[in-house]
């Protein structure tokens, strides 16, 4: 690494310096007005589809979803100025093209398996989900702020996921405990657990980085860490593992036990972690798939999705994977079109977990493949904001939002496609459900703010007091 | 509605939905921000020796053929050394054009020579032609020193091409 800084005394100087991020808001208003346009199209299209007019909420819908972004948008001219341009108009346009197919979801009326109608009370989630992005970018001044709450944010974490098992199951769960519910109201406390433990993490690792890279013994080619460095792993082991055995939420322990191999990996840059990783996850997979009958039927219908569908189907098969392939296949390359798809033939959590599979029928994989990459592109915004940030913590906090957020992308998407074993989880942004629109644009938040840091200019260096001339006496 | 709107809508859906991609692909594009290049006129008299405000990054690179015009007799005469080379360390192989400026050589990151060397100081040594056009080297205080052919640097010392000087594991010198 050298530079070379070279003062020409001759007529001409070129100079090479470094460029800083320069302010984006303008760019990300003008693509913010696009990600509020490409909904409203959506919505127009689902409505000359279904009804063959122009759906009556159209302006004001238009306009409240343009309103909020607006809002969103004044608040990071004046909060966070330097932040990445791309973030918000990703989210924005993701969660628009989740409300239109919810709406349009509801508009089957009773063709789809105990319909109710879903859109008004997603866009309401959706507004505290932005009222709640606001509050994030306003009163947290600087993220290392988080770093002081480290193990505060453990614990908080911990009896967040395990809240749910100490209340009441409902029949509509579907075998999963995550919900808490109050009254009416019912909240799945593991979304905001992703985002206070990702907080435990990062908080964790910048301290223990140097111990568990360094003190380790060597053993078998890998690097083992120490009892004492690899205590909470176990502990985070242990915990997923719990989850999985009395929440039977197979999503969330991949999740929380994939994002920790991804950031101490990123911490301490050491591949024995992630051979350790995944060994440990396969074992506590296996292990717990070998007497939980939920997890068991969750892997057949991976492995025969069909089983379902032939004359004697096998005990405790399922059509649900079944069905969104076919989803998935009658979309073909360009889609049905939005609102021309027969979207009611997918019977299970349609609005939720198998969204996709509408979004794969209407839109085809033109579609679906725009919609991953939107996806890409803001885990890639978020893993650009770690590789620019200066201090550890937020490297480690941004790494660990952005691959919780790819996991959870991943581990949705690779279920309803049939390539992983399916896990009941939201598609982020898009998916019906309140809880994971609401700490995702939390998430969102959290990451601004700490690309906010990471790309403001670096204040102007000090004069040098060397480069000022200096007299020579030769002797 | 009929079927042509329709199929119209599902494509021109899909497209937005691409030009959005491709917009936002393109917005990262121009986001990438490194250095910028500016050329500007040097306006100012020849300087003082000393004021390193120029950041080149390209290792060695020669100054554009208009820019080879010395402004002073006493750097035209023959066997002037032409570059500065470092011979061993881990920045072997570069090559600085001599210009008449003066090279600092250190740790700090505005040294015209950046030294990613544990035995060097961040401002170790600086080298400068006097009004003679006689290049000179001169420590500039370090902890490990300066050696000029083995004899450690006391005072600024004329420097002749071919004599290695050493800082650290770096090893440098003048090349005609």
């Amino acid at each position: 690494m050298s530079s070379f800084g070279l003062t020409n005394r001759t007529t001409n100087t070129t100079t090479i310096t470094p460029q800083g991020a320069p302010n984006r808001r303008n760019t990300e208003l003008v693509m913010l007005a696009f990600a509020v346009v490409i909904p409203m199209f959506a919505y127009a299209n689902v409505g000359l589809a279904m009804d063959g007019s122009l759906p009556g909420g159209m302006l004001g819908y238009g306009l409240g979803m343009g309103g909020l972004a607006l809002v969103a948008h004044l608040t990071m001219r004046r909060f966070a100025p330097y932040a990445d341009p791309l973030m918000l108009p990703i989210a924005t346009l993701l969660n628009g093209m989740g409300l239109v197919m919810i709406w349009r979801l509801d508009k089957a009326g009773p063709l789809l398996d105990s319909n109710y109608p879903a859109a008004a009370n997603q866009l309401m989630w959706s507004g505290l989900g932005i009222g709640l992005f606001l509050g994030v970018l306003v009163l947290l001044k600087d993220h290392r702020i988080l770093q002081r709450y480290t193990y505060i944010s453990m614990m908080v974490a911990l009896v967040l996921l395990a809240a749910p098992a100490f209340f009441p199951e409902r029949k509509e769960d579907f075998g999963a405990k995550i919900w808490i519910h109050v009254g009416s109201f019912s909240l799945q406390p593991g979304e905001f657990a992703k985002i206070i433990l990702t907080v435990f993490f990062a908080g964790y690792l910048m301290v223990k980085r140097d111990a568990l890279a360094l003190a380790s013994r060597r053993f078998m080619g890998l690097y083992l860490p120490r009892g004492r460095d690899l205590g909470p792993i176990i502990v985070v082991w242990v915990i997923s593992i719990l989850i999985l055995v009395f929440e039977t939420d197979l999503g969330s322990s991949l999740l929380f036990f994939g994002l920790f191999v991804v950031m101490l990996y990123v911490a301490t840059e050491r591949t024995s972690w992630i051979v350790f990783g995944l060994l440990m996850s396969a074992a506590g997979a296996v292990f717990v798939a070998s007497f939980e009958s939920h997890v068991q039927t969750r892997v057949n219908a991976w492995l025969d999705p069909m089983a379902a569908f032939s004359p004697h189907p096998p005990d405790g098969a399922t059509e649900q994977i079944g069905q969104s392939l076919f989803a998935f296949g009658s979309g073909g390359v360009m889609g049905t079109g939005l609102g021309e798809g027969r979207s009611w033939l997918i019977k299970f959590a349609a609005k939720s977990d198998f969204i996709l599979g509408s979004f794969g029928e209407e839109l085809g994989l033109a579609g679906i493949m725009a919609i991953f990459l939107l996806y890409g592109l803001l885990v890639q915004r978020g893993l650009r904001t770690a590789v620019a940030a200066r201090d550890p913590f937020g490297k480690l906090l941004a790494v660990g939002l952005s691959s919780a957020f790819a996991i959870q992308v991943f581990v949705v998407a690779g279920g309803v496609t049939g390539l992983i074993p399916l896990t009941g989880m939201t598609m982020p942004f898009m998916a019906q459900g309140g809880s994971s629109v609401v700490a995702n644009w939390a998430l969102v938040a959290v990451l601004l703010k700490i690309s906010d840091t990471a790309r403001r200019p670096a204040p102007e260096p000090a004069p040098n007091p060397d480069a000022e001339a200096t007299q020579i006496v030769r002797t | 509605m009929s079927e042509l709107t329709l199929t119209v809508m599902r494509l021109g859906f899909l497209a937005v939905l691409w030009l959005f991609v491709i917009v936002a692909v393109q917005v990262i594009r121009s986001d990438l921000f490194g250095t910028r290049v500016t050329q500007r006129a040097a306006r100012r008299p020849a300087a003082a020796p000393g004021s390193a405000q120029g950041a080149r990054q390209q290792q060695g690179a020669r100054p554009p053929q208009q820019q080879q015009q010395p402004r002073r007799e006493n750097r035209q005469r023959r066997g002037a050394p032409t570059q500065l080379v470092v011979v061993q360390g881990s920045l072997a192989g570069t090559t600085v054009a001599l210009q008449g400026q003066t090279i600092t050589l250190g740790r700090a990151h505005d040294s015209t020579i950046v030294l990613d060397d544990d035995y060097a100081s961040s401002r170790h040594a600086r080298i400068y032609p006097d009004q003679g056009g006689q290049w000179v080297v001169e420590d500039l205080g370090s902890t490990n020193g300066t050696y000029l052919d083995r004899q450690r640097l006391t005072a600024p010392t004329p420097l002749q091409p071919g004599t290695p000087i050493r800082i650290g594991r770096t090893v440098i010198e003048l090349r005609k």
